[in-house]
């Protein structure tokens, strides 16, 4: 008996919770383009609101800070969170590691208001100047976290006779790791510091907490815009968000794909 | 890799250890400490403060003046025990409207043809990767009064005045399937996928109806996806400040959004901190929950 085949009830839920997903995002981008300033009636096609926004300093800066801080601590992110998927699956054993695997696996579910209170109170306690770097640091904190869950994926599948092997063949632990490790779960790091970059880039709850002089994220700024109402410019810098994402994941997803087939041809010319 | 003492293996094992005991568990201490305190005019709002110049006595000063009246506090006024309760109460119900929203599209996914399945992935994780902001800012368009929703529904003849859904909770149970759907749908057609077809055929040609080999046989297989889902829904659901702020009303009541207002607009430090150790002790539970089943889980999958 066959039960494999796709049925219309199947068929129906894929389409009708793929609307569900896209339409909300489908309709802010087709009414950034409106004419009207009504954000949901349409008075025809413009590009007045891109303009606008082009012209608008406010957002400009703060999209500036935002990538910046998203590039600090995501390369930040990346390394520590590495680090630490290799100490809870190549350590072994060591004094406090359930602690450690705790404090690793808490901040992925941990409420951002929560982790974002904590953190400006640590920061005032420190007496430290609130703004650029603060943000920062918080959002290493949180999304090495993410980091060390992606890699340590990666790890677990990992042969580990090959780091034996070189390390068998009298290579110390770090030149075992550049040579035979850090090639294997690079494309998993590389997948880790990408989820910690739009972590960043996206986060306004942390970032309002441990904000300052010089701290106005993209976020933050585009949440006050929200609070005084919807607009159609507020749409245009959303639509711009959106396919500045859209590009770069399908160009993430194409790349893997073609690094996969790569793959498994070589593997095949060197099977046959 | 050695097992004995080194200073490379310190510095490997302490450079993580250290950052998150000083950016994570530290600044619970913290918390807790300022959830001691009481409120002040000054800057930082709280006393008292610890004066290291006063050596033992002023640790003695510093100690007797913390109280948990911010505690009695919090169980005196209404306000916040309510919304604990009507955090839990969206974040359950929300849950479960995601699992069932949630549950067809990843069964559909599961059967879907080989070729389509990493596109139909990749299509559900894409929204996760826009702004989160964004895609709840996108709902006010919609749900709003002269919104898209309301637009559909006068020109088909459903309704002949406008619903009223945006600022209210029914705002908030939608911005938080919609959110989280990508959350729930991840793991049940992880789960879903991983079942054996011929296990439904032998059911089949012992003769179930398909529902019941359904019934039988696949959801049976589903439970470690739909308990994973559901907790990486609950989880977050229950501390959401975002969706409640920006969607729902003045009847909406979140202990997140309770915080915000708390610290942001109140400055009531003290009492700030207090709602968020609370709030830490009630996940604590679901919480190590999870952990523990995610364990098992390891331990099957090995």
């Amino acid at each position: 008996m066959k039960v494999t085949r796709f049925t219309w009830f199947n068929a129906t839920s894929l389409t009708l919770g793929f609307a569900f997903l896209y339409l909300p995002i489908l309709l802010l981008v087709i009414f950034s383009f409106n004419e009207s300033k009504l954000v949901t009636v349409w008075g025809g096609f413009s590009t007045k609101w891109y303009q606008q926004l082009w012209e608008n300093s406010v957002y400009l800066d703060a999209a500036l800070v935002t990538l910046k801080i998203a590039v600090v601590s995501s390369t930040m992110a990346a390394i520590l969170g590495t680090v630490s998927a290799l100490v809870l699956h190549r350590a072994g054993r060591f004094r406090g590691r359930t602690l450690f695997s705790g404090m690793i696996y808490a901040p992925l579910v941990m409420p951002e208001v929560i982790t974002g209170l904590s953190l400006l109170l640590l920061f005032v306690a420190a007496g430290v100047a609130k703004g650029f770097w603060t943000i920062s640091l918080a959002h290493i904190t949180f999304s090495m976290c993410y980091v060390t869950v992606v890699v340590s994926s990666r790890l677990v599948t990992f042969d580990r006779s090959l780091e034996e092997a070189a390390l068998d063949l009298g290579c110390t632990p770090f030149t075992a790791f550049l040579q035979v490790t850090l090639p294997v779960i690079a494309p998993s790091v590389i997948s880790g510091w990408l989820l910690a970059f739009t972590l960043s880039m996206d986060d306004l709850v942390i970032a309002s907490f441990t904000t300052g002089p010089g701290g106005t994220t993209l976020p933050i700024q585009l949440y006050s815009a929200i609070r005084r109402g919807v607009s159609p410019e507020i749409n245009a810098i959303s639509s711009i968000l959106v396919g500045v994402v859209t590009i770069a994941v399908v160009i993430a997803a194409i790349s893997s794909h073609q690094a996969e087939r790569r793959r498994a041809r070589n593997e095949h010319l060197a099977n046959s | 890799m050695g097992k004995k003492f080194s200073l490379g293996r310190l510095a490997f094992i302490g450079t993580p250890y250290f950052w998150l005991l000083i950016f994570f568990l530290f600044p619970f201490f913290i918390v807790f400490k300022i959830s001691l305190s009481d409120l002040a005019v000054a800057q930082p709002p709280y006393v008292p403060n610890f004066d290291f110049s006063e050596g033992w006595n002023g640790l003695l000063l510093f100690f007797s003046q913390l109280d948990i009246e911010n505690y009695t506090f919090l169980f005196e006024d209404s306000l916040y025990y309510k919304s604990y309760l009507s955090s839990l109460q969206i974040a359950l119900l929300s849950t479960l409207l995601t699992l069932l929203i949630g549950f067809p599209i990843a069964y559909a996914m599961s059967k879907a043809p080989k070729r389509f399945q990493a596109l139909l992935l990749m299509l559900i994780i894409l929204p996760f990767w826009t702004s989160f902001l964004i895609r709840v800012y996108a709902w006010i368009g919609i749900l709003k009064p002269e919104g898209f929703l309301n637009q559909a529904l006068l020109w088909l003849g459903i309704i002949d005045k406008p619903l009223i859904i945006l600022n209210t909770n029914i705002a908030v149970y939608i911005g938080i399937v919609y959110s989280y759907l990508p959350f729930m749908v991840l793991p049940l057609y992880a789960s879903l996928e991983r079942i054996d077809m011929s296990l439904i055929e032998a059911a089949r040609d012992l003769g179930c109806s398909a529902l019941k080999a359904f019934w039988v046989v696949t959801l049976p297989l589903a439970v470690p996806g739909i308990i994973a889902g559901c907790f990486l829904v609950f989880i977050p659901a229950i501390g959401e400040f975002v969706i409640p702020d920006v969607l729902g009303g003045s009847e909406t009541l979140m202990i997140g959004k309770t915080l915000w207002t708390e610290f942001f607009n109140n400055r009531d430090w003290p009492v700030a901190s207090a709602v968020a150790v609370i709030l830490l002790l009630l996940l604590l539970i679901p919480i190590l929950w999870f952990q523990k089943f995610q364990e098992k889980q390891m331990e099957a999958g090995t």
